[in-house]
């Protein structure tokens, strides 16, 4: 098992924060909307730097993603924020009409998603936003897992022409990844190589498949740790060649188990290799208030689980 | 410009007839409020856009038209054909298979003159604000207008549209509403009532005028008193009066054309009232 150390904990909406700025200034047609949550995106440093390429929408997330459809008729890049919930369910229709079908190159930018948003409760905890989002045709779905991840992706976006749906979190999460990390849309990256069984992560859920694979690696267990930071389009060729060498899969995320990484990845299994498979996902079911730390426990999201889940798809090879 | 009328109201009767051929030859469409608007489509796309006729999605420097209300594409796809977007023999493709002329407007087969998607209602203004900011972040002079049916009005969203327009003062965008007062399940009046219309905008801070739709020489007046005022710091709307089924008699004073085509006896009727001024397709 690969060894990884962290010396700081982040939270990943700052790494976005810090992301926007950085390119806000490598292209002058970057702009940014915000439905009235500056702060809790991490905006300030871009409307400091580019006041007049700064939109404040106020509390109308419909309109902010037809106004950045629109922004793009022109040539511009706009990045729009605001809690994931906001970003993908109550804006459904307008982000499937106005900008998927219309092929306009916005980049929905989504904070607090899941379970780690903690204590403001099940209203605001989005655990369907991912299956939402990559049934859009053409839309590209990316969950990073730390701040230097999250801060890379923004980056990369902003190159990468089409919709994206940049899906990040609340709390602060160690920062594990190499800062000056070059980001590659749907280019799983191998962080731990094994044999045993393949722990396809994203988001909040791979710093908990590292700590569970050294809980592994003393149990003898030899884990493969991906992290699936791009869940569309996914990585098909780095998911095969893995199961290919373990024959077994367990799958991690911050999400309902309906329609998120899990099922993307079965989906690919199903068709070429098919393989045991364990979920490590919300079971069907809305969050609760809480602290992060309580809800990723109480609904089975944490370092333990995965090692569970390990040891169940183990007996199933 | 002074424009010339005459040949405008050809063009519009040329356009009435395309409306009915395309909807009667697919047998489905929204041929109601698309008569009701031929007059401003044709005022619009002839007369008040200063546009190119080569289509560039980004439109910079030239001004540029939204259909929120995009089940009138029938209208739209005959006068972007008759002004040159594309062949006029393409309009018998209307909603059939492997078209570029779906049933709703759509950028997907890149059909030139479209900018984005409508048919799911009440979009277009937010999509038309963001074109209008674009062009205000690149220097451009050129206006951008938008159309929405006002049944559609009934959706939320055109009013956090309009809230945001005057607030930010963008004042390179006029909006039109196709008072027609009819919705699929019958008048606006019934289905749910959109009271004073001229208040409702002017207490969100809009700047309103009022025209006749169905009048050429109204719709120009009122399109060019639009255009002087724009760049004043306030969103300009156009209430525009229209008669649903406009130019077809029995297409006209009720809510029943709104969504249904005409078998090949009302097609005869309807085309015996709107001369071929221009060549049918």
């Amino acid at each position: 098992m690969k060894k990884y150390t962290y010396t700081e904990k982040k939270d990943t909406r700052s790494g976005f924060g810090a992301g926007l700025v950085e390119a806000g200034k490598r292209n002058d047609q970057v702009v940014a909307l915000c439905a009235d949550l500056i702060g809790s995106l991490k905006m300030d440093a871009f409307i400091k730097e580019f006041p007049d390429r700064f939109f404040q929408i106020g509390i109308a997330e419909a309109n902010m993603m037809g106004i950045a459809a629109g922004l793009t008729i022109g040539g511009k890049i706009p990045f729009t924020g605001t809690f994931a919930n906001f970003s993908t369910g109550r804006v459904y229709d307008q982000i499937r009409q106005s900008i998927a079908y219309s092929d306009k190159n916005v980049k929905i930018c989504a904070s607090h998603a899941g379970l780690t948003l903690g204590e403001d409760g099940a209203t605001h905890q989005i655990l369907e936003d991912i299956g939402m989002m990559k049934m859009l045709p053409g839309m590209t779905v990316i969950n990073p897992c730390d701040y230097n991840q999250t801060k890379a992706a923004t980056i990369a976006i902003a190159e990468h022409h089409g919709p994206v749906y940049l899906r990040f979190g609340r709390p602060v999460v160690p920062v594990f990844t190499d800062a000056d990390q070059k980001f590659e849309i749907g280019k799983a990256w191998m962080v731990s190589e094994g044999t045993d069984v393949s722990i396809f992560a994203t988001g909040h859920l791979v710093w908990k498949a590292i700590e569970a694979g050294e809980k592994l690696a003393e149990m003898g267990i030899n884990a493969e740790i991906i992290n699936i930071h791009t869940i569309k389009p996914l990585d098909e060729a780095a998911v095969l060649k893995s199961v290919a060498k373990t024959g077994c899969v367990v799958t991690a995320e911050e999400h309902n188990r309906y329609g998120g990484l899990g099922d993307s990845i079965a989906q690919v299994l199903t068709r070429n290799n098919p393989s045991p498979q364990e979920y490590v996902a919300v079971n069907d079911s809305f969050g609760e208030s809480g602290t992060p730390d309580q809800l990723m426990k109480k609904y089975g999201l944490d370092t333990e689980d995965i090692i569970s889940a390990v040891q169940r798809v183990l007996k199933r090879k | 410009m002074t424009p010339d009328i005459d040949k405008l109201t050809k063009i519009a009767a040329q356009v009435r007839r395309d409306i009915v051929r395309m909807v009667h030859g697919c047998q489905s469409g929204h041929p109601g409020g698309s008569l009701g608007c031929a007059d401003y489509f044709v005022a619009l796309y002839f007369h008040a856009l200063k546009h190119n006729n080569k289509f560039d999605m980004d439109g910079r420097d030239e001004d540029l038209f939204f259909l929120s209300n995009g089940h009138i594409s029938p209208v739209w796809y005959s006068v972007l054909a008759r002004s040159g977007y594309f062949k006029i023999s393409e309009l018998a493709t209307f909603r059939k298979l492997n078209s570029r002329l779906q049933g709703h407007p759509t950028t997907h087969e890149q059909l030139p003159g479209i900018r984005i998607a409508s048919g799911s209602l009440g979009q277009g203004m937010s999509v038309a604000i963001g074109a209008a900011l674009a062009k205000k972040l690149n220097n451009d002079v050129r206006l951008v207008f938008s159309l929405h049916g006002d049944g559609e009005l009934q959706e939320g969203q055109t009013w956090e549209a309009a809230m945001y327009a005057s607030h930010n003062k963008v004042d390179n965008i006029i909006s039109a509403i196709d008072v027609n007062g009819q919705q699929i399940d019958g008048s606006t009046e019934n289905v749910l009532s959109l009271g004073n219309l001229r208040a409702k905008w002017e207490a969100f801070g809009w700047e309103v005028l009022e025209m006749n739709g169905n009048d050429m020489t109204d719709v120009i007046r009122g399109l060019d008193l639009a255009i002087s005022k724009t760049g004043k710091g306030r969103p300009i709307m156009i209430l525009m009066q229209t008669m649903m089924g406009n130019g077809i008699d029995f297409m006209m004073h009720s809510h029943k054309w709104h969504g249904v085509a005409p078998n090949d006896e009302q097609l005869t009727l309807a085309l015996a009232q709107v001369e071929e001024t221009f060549g049918d397709y």
